[in-house]
């Protein structure tokens, strides 16, 4: 069984069809790819997977347990973690503490008045070794406003590591950025899988090809093609929508 | 410039931050409050000032808790105020006169009241939390002035004599001090606290705050509930100085004037930015209101001054101050000067 799975996903926005009867599923371990182009209905489906607005229609379930329109929290707490397109940080926050806010046990302290954040030391250490992971150690006490965009990028998904995360979903991680900036975070997401089960949505093809087991390509809020990406690259759709082609990023 | 102390991973003694219980700046402020009584007369001012200015400290800085650390424009928070002062005098009516009993019957009250208001409010934020706060402010003042057989309508509840013990304007003011050193205590370990920086995470981010798996809703809530109790607590003091309560300071201006005081103070970027403000509210009503009946055009328009050249209020200008020293030093001897910006103020 696969550990994240939705069946027959519908989302509409007034008489606006969004999502159509999507059906995905991904695997333990596995690095999932979703693309397809603007306005497609890949943001809104990762919205609906990670319990932004419920779906109209349709079912949600993580290891079996259907997790269908519950609030984001409570779908956090299940162990669902996401990094946001636009960047969703804690901008005077430093990079310790956007990170350290995650973790779970000193989430689960927070009603507490009356323990010190500073004392909490299981989870700074926690905080610091998720901060390394990501390769942002020199820029610790920095703030996150101060960080330069790839770095905000790589903070973004240690927020998202943070959570320890049974699933993790990447919005279009690469977006925005250079060709520097996308080849290190290449690598940080190669270093991240086998050990996360990854979803991304990714608009660069070339970028989500080379990192992902299997892709999926949402066009009108339908996936009109699934497979690994070399069955992708001869699938007549994906060629003739010309899907990240040279240029298209 | 920030509320935020940020928390900085390396350095000497930096881990330890935030993790006192009592500091520096607490005992000076305590030190100088409770010297008043000495110099007070000297100055020309008057022993019982002082108790307004530490009771309204104690309001203040419940305040902050919403408009300074949430960021929540809160703008009925007399409700509570005089919600306490209320319960305060049917306690001291209907059940004893003991302030020690009648204090907790104004904080739980007070709590009562805000989380009933807080069950409303929490789930919206910006202008329409602010619309939805002066509304339910204006429900409590209308009942405050309607229900007449509990809380004498207009006139309030009047003769609320203190105890023998605190008849003397310079006990009650130790006895207020004494309070104020408590909330002290307790909300500078609760900014510190987890609680407390969920709070500000709220503030910076409140969709984020949600997907990291924060309860967004409840923690609004409590700290809706919390500021109330600490409005009530004030409000149940005012009572017992002044020996009455009355519905004026449950009213849409009244509520505008611990808004105008914290953004005065500084309270969006220090912990002692209300402390600050209630000081400068309270001494200028005094100084103002000696010298003219309009003192609040007045101080209307000091504080539209502030808000214009000084939006950070007194604390952000000292912070700017010690900040460019620190600056000078720094440029001076380099290597030595450690950073000390954003310390415990």
């Amino acid at each position: 069984m696969a550990l994240f799975e939705a069946k027959n996903l519908s989302k509409r926005f007034g008489d606006r069809v969004v999502l159509e009867d999507i059906s995905l599923s991904f695997e333990q371990g596995t690095l999932s790819g979703i693309m397809g182009p603007n306005g497609a209905g890949k943001s809104t489906c990762f919205n609906v997977l990670t319990g932004h607005f419920p779906p109209d229609r349709g079912r949600v379930t993580l290891d079996g347990e259907d997790i269908t329109g519950l609030s984001p929290r409570k779908i956090a707490q299940k162990g669902v973690a996401r990094s946001f397109q636009i960047m969703s940080l804690f901008d005077e926050l430093t990079v310790l503490e956007n990170v350290l806010f995650a973790v779970p046990e000193m989430r689960r302290s927070g009603m507490n008045p009356l323990k010190s954040v500073a004392g909490d030391t299981v989870s700074i250490d926690k905080a610091l070794e998720i901060v390394e992971q990501v390769g942002l150690s020199s820029h610790i006490d920095a703030r996150s406003i101060n960080l330069s965009y790839g770095q905000r990028r790589a903070l973004e998904i240690a927020v998202a590591l943070a959570a320890e995360p049974r699933i993790l979903f990447l919005d279009e991680p690469t977006q925005g950025m250079g060709a520097e900036g996308r080849d290190r975070l290449l690598e940080l997401v190669l270093t991240l899988k086998r050990r996360f089960t990854i979803v991304m949505i990714e608009h660069d093809m070339d970028f989500l090809f080379r990192l992902a087991d299997k892709v999926s390509v949402i066009h009108w809020g339908q996936v009109i093609a699934q497979g690994t990406p070399d069955e992708l690259r001869s699938d007549p759709w994906v060629r003739r929508s010309k899907l990240g082609g040279p240029g298209d990023a | 410039m920030s509320l935020y102390t940020p928390l900085i991973a390396h350095g000497p003694g930096a881990k330890a931050r935030g993790q006192a219980w009592i500091t520096k700046p607490m005992l000076v402020t305590l030190a100088l409050l409770a010297s008043f009584p000495l110099w007070a007369e000297h100055v020309g001012l008057y022993q019982y000032l002082g108790i307004e200015v530490a009771i309204w400290m104690v309001y203040a800085l419940g305040y902050n808790l919403l408009l300074g650390y949430t960021g929540l424009p809160a703008f009925g928070q007399g409700a509570f105020f005089g919600v306490g002062a209320y319960a305060y005098g049917l306690c001291y009516q209907h059940v004893t006169q003991n302030p020690l009993v009648c204090l907790p019957c104004s904080v739980l009250a007070a709590s009562a009241a805000a989380a009933l208001v807080g069950c409303l409010v929490a789930h919206r934020r910006g202008i329409y939390f602010a619309l939805l706060t002066i509304a339910c402010g204006q429900v409590f003042w209308f009942l405050a002035m309607k229900v007449t057989s509990v809380t004498g309508g207009e006139d309030g509840m009047l003769n609320l004599h203190r105890p023998p013990l605190l008849k003397d304007n310079i006990t009650l003011f130790y006895f207020v001090v004494a309070v104020l050193a408590v909330t002290l205590v307790l909300l500078w370990r609760l900014v510190h606290s987890p609680f407390g920086k969920a709070l500000q995470a709220i503030r910076m981010n409140e969709t984020r705050a949600r997907f990291v798996g924060y309860d967004v809703w409840l923690t609004k809530w409590a700290v809706v509930t919390l500021s109330g109790a600490f409005a009530g607590l004030s409000g149940g003091l005012m009572a017992a100085s002044q020996e009455s309560a009355y519905p004026d300071v449950m009213s849409v201006h009244s509520s505008g004037f611990i808004v105008m005081a914290v953004l005065i103070g500084g309270g969006t970027v220090s912990f002692w930015g209300p402390v600050w403000g209630a000081l400068v509210f309270i001494v200028a009503r005094d100084l103002l209101g000696a010298l003219t009946e309009t003192w609040l055009l007045w101080y209307g328009l000091l504080f539209m001054g502030v808000v214009l050249f000084q939006p950070e209020g007194i604390a952000g200008a000292y912070q700017h101050y010690k900040n460019k020293l620190a600056g000078r030093a720094k440029a001076a001897a380099p290597a030595i000067a450690p950073e000390a910006e954003n310390g415990s103020v």
